[in-house]
């Protein structure tokens, strides 16, 4: 009983167009999230719905080789890139943590950028770990 | 300051990433987290003696201001609470190289470890009360992980349990903080404070008082709601057992003591008689609960549950005494719980079992184990000169003072049942003969498979001995432990201090003058 044995011929060919489409889109949502709808969190889940989906089509043991790293490394480095990003602020004794700094206004380049990568790939590593597990069984 | 105020609650997540990074190298996780959790203790205790000699130390984050961003604050009570978050932190990362640290570490302890420090430093530093429920959020989610790490039926059961009973409270603690939100229009606790004896419809705001009391006492294991506790916490491996034994009920205690100094002090005629009744309660059905069962680890979750009674005490009677007594019997209780709870695990390993009945003669072949083993139990007990006598002592005398001569009465009759459970596990495990091979099997406490290495076995004597000493100190040394205690109450009964803090005194008459 694995994913592989079930799915359709037409699955296992979308998987991969699936995870492709939704990888960039996911990166777009991502970037546009701080003044408009989206953000590290929304990206994250379209990520993994990729994923997901190509776990359903190809197998979780071919969705974790193409995912490269455990997703539990990629939930750490989020949870580590997020934290980190509300250090830079304290360079200025008076800033508050997490008080975010901006280096390019007008492409929504500062820490607050960091912070929704950091969310984006915790979310990712999670979604990931926790329906990989469901189904591997 | 800011990153030292901050330290508590950026070491145990920046230690949860990079645990999780090497998610399947517990070589590396070990020695990161056993460092993290010694710059947690460091950083506690360098905030302390700041929050000692300058009041309240308090930061927003982001730089929004207060009421409307998440404030941090950090009184002496908090700070006194992240130090032994640290202690116990550092104590248990040591125990849990010991035996069965590999399956442990190859499910996520670390990860998970860390994040359930995060959870309880958050709680403990935070000034806004939606931010609470978060930081309650992020301990149940890192506590259920953690108590289901072997993937047994029995865990699993326990933590459904666990998981279910502390959601009910997770509900009452939203209907609660979406209630007060409605009267005050603020979450920031400061801010609540302020409002809260100018409401209108303080009907309403007992309600308030009421949800939240249920919210935090099922984090607390208060009678009538304690069930989850003795449900789950024997079936946790022994490290997990002995840090939820010593932080996640005591979250609940300062959630109940910091939110009725704050929010509900202008009102004690009506709360102070509830807790007070439920104080009694649990403290009786706790004890009474423990003197029925005979496997060690049920004995302690009963006995953690009895002991909680004591520290409401102080939130029931409402005087400065009285809530110093409680502060240091939730310093003195951590310390003395988590050790037994360790102990509990060297008694299977050497014993074989958890079980008392097929326990016996330890005394005769471990005689510094019974010697470590009776300090706490001593002391938990309420025995002098140790720690626990002196909270006893602090507790009792508050009730007699306020004339609350049946609390009073009872807090000293359950230190004597107490007494009765240590001595029975004593003379279970350690004074009676070792009963003639033992047959069958218990479901849920099978001898461990493997004798354990030398190295296994100091990682877990260390941090015993290292707390039995560390009771011994507060018993024998006392004053500046009372003294921080009573610098603790000081500053929860001194609300404007803490409005201050937050607030700023120019801020707030600006304030004052925008709310209607």
């Amino acid at each position: 009983m694995n994913g592989v044995m079930k799915s359709s011929l037409i699955l296992r060919t979308m998987a991969p167009l699936v995870l492709w489409l939704a990888l960039p889109v996911s990166i777009i949502v991502l970037i546009q999230g701080h003044n408009n709808p989206g953000g590290g969190f929304v990206g994250g889940l379209v990520a993994a719905a990729g994923v997901i989906f190509y776990a359903l089509g190809r197998g979780p043991e071919a969705a974790r080789v193409i995912m490269r790293v455990p997703p539990a490394t990629l939930c750490g480095a989020g949870i580590l890139l997020a934290a980190l990003s509300g250090l830079p602020a304290l360079l200025d004794p008076s800033a508050a943590f997490l008080t975010h700094l901006w280096w390019m206004t007008d492409y929504g380049l500062g820490t607050a950028l960091i912070f929704d990568i950091g969310v984006y790939l915790t979310v990712v590593g999670t979604a990931t770990a926790i329906f990989l597990a469901l189904i591997r069984g | 300051m800011q990153l030292l105020l901050i330290a508590p609650l950026l070491i145990p997540l920046c230690a949860a990433g990079i645990t999780a990074i090497f998610w399947s190298r517990p070589d590396i996780q070990r020695p990161i987290g056993l460092a993290a959790a010694c710059l947690l203790l460091g950083s506690s205790v360098a905030l302390l003696s700041a929050a000692w000699a300058i009041g309240p130390l308090v930061g927003q984050m982001g730089g929004w201001r207060a009421p409307f961003g998440i404030t941090i604050i950090i009184d002496v009570f908090s700070a006194i609470m992240l130090v032994i978050t640290g202690l116990m932190a550092v104590a248990v990362a040591i125990y849990a190289m010991g035996p069965g640290a590999v399956e442990r570490d190859k499910a996520g302890f670390q990860p998970l470890f860390h994040s359930l420090i995060l959870g309880v430093a958050g709680a403990f530093s935070t000034g806004d009360i939606f931010n609470l429920y978060v930081w309650f959020e992020v301990m149940l989610i890192a506590s259920f992980g953690l108590l289901v790490l072997d993937r047994t039926r029995e865990q699993i059961d326990g933590g459904l349990r666990y998981v279910m009973l502390n959601l009910v409270g997770t509900i009452f603690f939203l209907m609660g903080v979406g209630l007060l939100y409605g009267l005050t229009g603020t979450l920031n606790l400061a801010d609540i404070a302020r409002l809260a004896p100018e409401i209108e419809n303080q009907g309403a705001l007992a309600a308030v008082g009421v949800l939240l009391l249920i919210a935090f006492g099922a984090k607390a294991a208060v009678f009538p709601i304690f069930n989850w506790l003795p449900a789950a916490y024997h079936t946790a491996s022994m490290p997990v057992a002995a840090i939820f034994a010593a932080l996640l009920t005591k979250v609940g205690v300062y959630a109940i003591i910091r939110v009725f100094t704050l929010i509900f002090a202008h009102d004690t005629a009506f709360f102070g008689p509830i807790i007070g009744v439920i104080a009694m309660a649990t403290m009786v059905t706790g004890v009474f609960g423990a003197a029925s069962h005979y496997d060690v680890r049920r004995i302690l979750s009963f006995h953690i549950i009895s002991q909680i009674g004591y520290m409401l005490v102080g939130i029931a009677l409402m005087t400065p005494l009285a809530i110093a007594g409680s502060v240091f019997y939730v310093v003195h209780h951590i310390i003395v719980k988590a050790n037994l709870f360790l102990i509990a695990g060297v008694i299977r390993e050497e014993g074989g079992f958890f079980g008392l009945r097929r326990l016996g003669g330890l005394w005769v072949t471990k005689p510094l184990l019974g010697l470590l083993f009776l300090i706490p139990a001593l002391s938990l007990a309420g025995l002098p000169p140790l720690s626990g006598f002196w909270g006893k002592f602090a507790v009792i005398r508050a009730g007699l003072e306020a004339e609350a001569y049946i609390l009073a009465g009872v807090a000293l009759s359950v230190g004597l049942l107490t007494l009765f459970s240590m001595i029975k596990i004593w003379n279970e495990a350690f004074w009676k003969a070792a009963p003639v091979a033992p047959t069958g099997t218990v479901k849920g406490d099978e001898p461990p498979a493997t004798r354990w290495t030398r190295r296994e076995r100091a990682a877990s004597y260390v941090p015993i001995m290292a707390l039995a000493a560390l009771t011994l100190t507060i018993g024998l040394w006392t004053e500046p432990f009372a003294a921080l205690s009573m610098a603790a109450a000081e500053g929860l009964l001194d609300r404007q201090g803490y409005i201050e803090a937050v607030l700023g005194t120019p801020q707030l008459a600006e304030l004052t003058g925008g709310v209607e």
